[in-house]
């Protein structure tokens, strides 16, 4: 392994690393439940992108040929990010914010998930 | 397998970080004030778990670990999403 | 042609992602591959009732890279809010961007993009669609979000998509 490259892996696996971290204390330290769901969605997923892209150069230096699997992983893992997030943030307005804080929609039509409420299923609190 | 000294204290260095990542996702866990909280908090200790699996491929040196990653990407995604369908609609299938 | 391979995109992406997941490149998982192709675009063709039309897929590219690039700038914003801003002084705020684009396939992509970049993350669409609600993580500001999103994403999705 040449020592740039080992040191473009040190350097990716130490982001990631530190991202991960950051993203979790993240989800541990903010107050507002809309703001936690900022740091998982961003930090930790650059954070396991990057020690990704990291195994995957350094299994492929080390003669095991490219790990396509792991790009993929990536690739995926970026795919969803905003999908869960996008889910856990309409869960979260129907289930706990208050309406009134919301602002209009400008369209004259109200916000796709509180105008389903009439016909949803109250589920169990908590 | 032999890693160089400069890149094992990396990995390292990482393997701490996404650890110690995952014990305040418990903690956050057992103090989370709503319960869309604690599927955020799952859905991250999935992909913590996931960069914890893939550096330790990059530590034994396996390629095989990457299908135990891929795996969790994948039910990590749909259980995500599967729990915020039962909460917005009752139900999972429409 | 068009009843044994109703979406053809989707068909060759599905090829290549059984090869690569396979990750071996023998006859076996060749033939794996091209059975999938077709039989998986068969059975969900009632699920795509439209083919997304993209006029320039160049440009698609570059507004790839464009979002890869601000997605690493976004977490490290994210990551210095969270670490040095005190949580008191986080001014979150609710944004709602009205929208131009009118293809569903545009709309979800754009919205994508606002989770993935700085500070900011799709919360809701209205129910006819036409605007999208925003959460940013800390917005001195709201107003310039908006039209940063309008300006550097919107308008770029526009000439994308016909």
């Amino acid at each position: 392994m040449t020592p740039v490259v080992e040191g473009l892996i040190a350097a990716l696996l130490i982001m990631g690393g530190s991202f991960g971290l950051i993203g979790s204390f993240g989800l541990l330290k903010l107050r507002q439940p809309m703001q936690r769901l900022h740091a998982p969605t961003k930090a930790t997923t650059i954070g396991v992108g990057a020690a990704l892209f990291a195994s995957a150069l350094g299994l492929a230096l080390l003669g095991h040929g490219i790990a396509w699997q792991e790009i993929l992983v990536s690739v995926f893992l970026f795919l969803t990010a905003p999908l869960s997030a996008l889910y856990l943030a309409k869960t979260h307005l129907l289930r706990s914010i208050d309406r009134r804080e919301l602002p209009p929609s400008g369209t004259g039509a109200p916000w796709a998930t509180l105008a389903q409420q009439g016909s949803q299923v109250s589920p169990s609190k908590n | 397998m032999i890693l160089s000294p400069v890149l094992s204290v990396a990995l390292t260095f990482a393997l701490g970080c996404f650890a110690l990542a995952l014990v305040l996702n418990l903690i956050r866990l057992f103090t989370a004030p709503t319960l869309t909280d604690r599927i955020l908090t799952i859905d991250t200790m999935t992909v913590n778990t996931i960069a914890l699996v893939v550096l330790l491929a990059l530590r034994t040196g396996s390629a095989l670990t990457v299908e135990i990653a891929l795996l969790f990407a994948l039910t990590g995604f749909v259980s995500t999403v599967a729990f915020c369908k039962h909460l917005l609609r009752g139900s999972i299938i429409e | 042609m068009k009843r044994v391979l109703p979406h053809p995109v989707l068909s060759v992406t599905l090829a290549l992602l059984w090869l690569l997941l396979a990750n071996r490149w023998t006859l076996g998982s060749l033939l794996m591959a091209l059975i999938l192709a077709t039989l998986i675009p068969l059975l969900s063709a009632q699920w795509w009732p439209d083919r997304p039309q993209v006029r320039r897929p160049l440009a698609l590219v570059g507004y790839i890279l464009l979002v890869v690039r601000d997605v690493i700038v976004a977490s490290f914003q994210v990551a210095r809010i969270i670490l040095f801003l005190p949580a008191d002084r986080i001014r979150s705020a609710w944004i709602t961007v009205p929208l131009d684009l009118t293809q569903p396939e545009a709309i979800s992509l754009l919205a994508g993009t606002i989770t993935m970049t700085p500070g900011t993350l799709t919360a809701d669409l209205s129910s006819d669609g036409r605007a999208l609600l925003v959460h940013a993580l800390h917005a001195p500001d709201p107003k310039a979000i908006r039209d940063e999103i309008k300006t550097r994403y919107e308008a770029r999705l526009k000439r994308i998509f016909a």
